[in-house]
């Protein structure tokens, strides 16, 4: 049922606040229709179109709200004499993106246009926004709402940009897809390590974006990068659902279709403008798409773009990143002397932990890496990661026991 | 749908009025008329002209100068009637404190709605 919701709830939603002419009151009352479609379709059975049904029964809980509130006569009027019907010929997919473009108006704080994106039009939970965005459920909770109040009050507008105003709105619509790419590519939480809907939806709404903005190359380059990491999905967990490592990939496994696509559209990227951050990250992931195995990566070059990336967005994970990759290229110990300005801001941050860890495992330092393992474990909320890591203290615990001298298999847990 | 638009700049103590900003302050406000959008506004005196005013305990405390002691003060004001808030900030973008200041913009509240 959680599905059903998930796939319809941005359509529903989109409907809804063009008919309300309300954001708040299209959300409660579709929140609402959820609510009552959990305690009906368990006894009556799943609607032949459960869509529309959580529509009809959303805008008769948003007619009730707004019929409770005197001063909105004239808006209940709009909703009563609207002839519009949520049915096949509503075109969700303007919808959405309309949708979108509204949740990441400028005129509303950046970190809180991802999350309203991701809320409304991604359909994620609350807690699961709070984990990709390292801060607490609470707070985040607090945000939405405000943000809410401020698009009603204020009356952003619910509509996507004129052409000459599209370009600027479009650095937080493209910072919001990919957040919603990487949720799923690495679920922060829950039993699974991909969730394969999310990527899936990142792509769809990156394409249709590219589709609407042919001219713009980081669009292009967004969709290129996502295409080139999602070819290596299906190699990335075993038939148990367990984490393979890209060192341990099977690169026959990845999907050729999708590296070829994604290598054309960071061709196409490269005619355009100057290399924008997400040309430089799509460019790495061509350089791991390219190799034969890891070994044969070329660490010291995607060093580099890392490099190029953090003076056009620096940001503690991407220099975590560039350490990875120099820890491939020459050794952990140039790696494991970066990460000491990195401790404080990525102190919450379970791979921050794991990437040490594995950096003091190849130094032999093995009671501080297990050590930072267990750390990496405590922050960790993906229960497959987890479980990895645990394996990783065990494989340690029991070499402590044997052969201290033996070389240990050179790895790079972190892109996978 | 209305918004108070407040100007803030900076104006220090021995600052005279700028005639040619006063200009196009006028300049501003005749074409925000002519597109029907202008409810109101005015352009402010020096902030050290200001007196603060406050009843506690039935006693009036009178504060010589501005309510805050900010950098940029508090120099004018529009009221703008747009549709929605792109409108508003768009107009706001075109005030001639904007260049050199801060607008904010903010709706105001619809006090029958409120009652």
């Amino acid at each position: 049922m959680d599905e059903i919701f998930r796939d319809h709830y941005a359509g529903v939603l989109a409907w809804l606040i063009r008919v309300t002419g309300d954001f708040g009151v299209a959300e409660e009352a579709l929140q609402e229709a959820c609510m009552v479609a959990v305690r009906q379709w368990p006894r009556d059975g799943l609607p032949n179109n459960p869509a529309g049904w959580l529509a009809v029964v959303a805008r008769n809980r948003a007619l009730d709200a707004i019929r409770g509130d005197r001063s909105r006569a004239a808006r209940e009027q709009a909703v009563n004499s609207s002839s519009k019907s949520y049915s096949d010929d509503f075109e969700i997919e303007d919808e959405r993106l309309r949708l979108i473009f509204t949740c990441c108006h400028p005129a509303l704080s950046l970190d809180i246009r991802v999350a309203l994106t991701l809320r409304t039009a991604g359909g994620l939970s609350t807690p699961d926004i709070a984990r990709a965005f390292l801060v607490p459920e609470a707070t985040l909770a607090q945000r939405l709402v405000r943000a809410k109040r401020k698009i009603r009050a204020a009356r952003i507008p619910y509509e996507v940009p004129t052409p000459d105003r599209l370009a600027e709105r479009l650095d937080g619509v493209l910072a919001v897809l990919y957040l919603i790419f990487n949720e799923g590519y690495a679920a922060s939480s829950g039993s699974t390590l991909v969730r394969s809907d999310l990527c899936d939806e990142a792509l769809r709404l990156t394409r249709m974006l590219s589709t609407l903005m042919p001219a713009e190359s980081e669009v292009r380059a967004l969709f290129a990068l996502m295409l080139l990491t999602n070819s290596r999905r299906p190699a990335r967990v075993d038939e148990h659902g367990e984490p393979i490592l890209l060192g341990d990939q099977d690169r026959g496994g990845w999907d050729e279709t999708a590296i070829r696509l994604g290598l054309a559209e960071l061709d196409q990227a490269a005619r355009h403008a100057e290399p924008g951050r997400y040309f430089i990250q799509a460019a790495i992931a061509a350089e791991h798409a390219l190799a034969v195995d890891a070994e044969a990566t070329n660490w010291a070059r995607i060093a580099r773009l890392y490099r190029t990336l953090m003076r056009i967005a620096p940001s503690p994970v991407i220099e975590l990143n560039r350490l990875v990759a120099i820890a491939m290229a020459e050794g952990p110990e140039l790696a494991y002397a970066g990460l000491a300005p990195l401790a404080e801001p990525l102190e919450h941050y379970a791979y921050f932990h794991a990437t040490r860890a594995e950096l003091l495992r190849r130094l032999g330092q093995r009671a501080e890496a297990i050590d930072a393992f267990s750390r990496a474990i405590e922050l960790e909320q993906n229960e497959v990661q987890r479980a990895s890591l645990q394996r990783a203290i065990t494989a340690l615990r029991a070499s402590a026991d044997t052969d201290r001298s033996q070389p240990h298999r050179r790895s790079n847990r972190g892109v996978s | 749908m209305r918004y108070l638009a407040t100007i803030w700049t900076i104006w220090k103590e021995e600052d005279e009025f700028d005639r040619e900003e006063g200009a196009r302050y006028r300049e501003f406000a005749e074409s925000a008329a002519r597109e029907g959008v202008l409810r109101g506004g005015e352009v402010l005196d020096h902030p050290s002209s200001a007196t603060v005013v406050r009843v506690r305990h039935e006693e009036t405390l009178l504060t010589d100068g501005p309510f805050a002691e900010t950098k940029e003060q508090l120099t004018g004001y529009f009221i703008f009637e747009c549709d929605h808030l792109d409108q508003a900030l768009a107009l706001a973008a075109r005030i001639p404190g904007a260049r050199h200041g801060a607008i904010e913009v903010r709706p105001l509240l619809d006090m029958d709605a409120q009652m």
